[in-house]
């Protein structure tokens, strides 16, 4: 499918107060819509993506947001890197169960935005910080 | 920081939620409502989210906690208008929104606390020996 979207043109937001996290979220609705994802993976990629640009800001002291369009040579999709030179997370495996959390939150940052798109890849560590990608594919 | 009206009609409180919120709008929201609910004597709250195209973890979180809060406060909170896509990604999510109640449209909000309060002064006059007891 040829759509006229602009592949590969990443574009950044920081992600250092409360009014970033609502710019990331409008910049994810912006993109998902260009790559016509239905509105219900609208609705999922924006919400995976106002969760994990709060946890970069609370949890990784802030740091920044690309969000790019990608094409896996069938689909236009979107994909977000989320990137913080925080503490890193000490036991990934128990940041991404349900319920858990290290902060004052729910527990469903992490595991509950894995759910809700395509993609998930994490790398952590103390030295570098957290970085997370996720891609939501039109379908 | 932008804050979000309450409006307030007859013994109801109505939030409608029109802006894409800050954290610290949300928290605002819930402090001020608090004060309201005292200010006015309400027994209801309705908030509005057919505006909102995402609720995520600290908004879900900001919701169950004025309903837990107004509860206290003698109020009875019903959340409505909420969208189908939002619905979905909330329970993929994760999120129980636990101890809301929920209506489709602000008229059935409004019906279903005009219930809940008649209920209630039912159960406080109800105190004949013989009396049909009210189920809650």
């Amino acid at each position: 499918m040829t759509t006229g979207v602009d592949l590969g043109q990443p574009q950044a937001q920081s992600v250092r107060s409360d009014e970033d996290v609502v710019r990331v979220r409008q910049l994810v609705r912006a993109v998902a819509v260009s790559v016509k994802l239905s509105l219900v993976d609208q609705t999922k990629v924006v919400t995976a993506a106002s969760e994990l640009a709060r946890n970069t800001l609370v949890y990784g002291g802030g740091g920044s947001v690309e969000v790019t369009v990608v094409n896996n040579g069938r689909r236009n999709g979107v994909q977000i890197v989320f990137a913080d030179s925080g503490p890193g997370i000490a036991d990934l495996d128990l940041a991404m169960t349900d319920g858990y959390t290290s902060g004052g939150g729910l527990g469903l940052g992490l595991s509950g935005s894995r759910r809700l798109v395509d993609e998930f890849q994490i790398e952590t560590s103390a030295e570098s910080g957290t970085r997370i990608t996720v891609t939501k594919w039109s379908r | 920081m932008e804050r979000v009206p309450i409006l307030k009609i007859g013994d109801i409180l109505l939030v409608s939620i029109q802006l894409d919120m800050s954290d610290q709008t949300a928290v605002a929201l819930q402090e001020d409502l608090a004060q309201r609910i005292v200010d006015t004597g309400c027994h209801g709250v309705i908030i509005d989210i057919t505006a909102l195209d995402i609720v995520d973890s600290f908004v879900g979180r900001m919701l169950s906690t004025i309903a837990s809060i107004s509860k206290v406060l003698d109020a009875e909170t019903v959340v409505v208008g909420m969208r189908p896509a939002v619905a979905i990604t909330l329970v993929e999510l994760g999120l129980s929104l636990n101890g809301i109640r929920t209506a489709l449209n602000v008229e059935r909000g409004m019906e279903l606390i005009a219930a809940a309060h008649a209920d209630e002064l039912d159960y406080q006059l109800d105190d004949e020996p013989d009396a049909e007891t009210a189920t809650p």
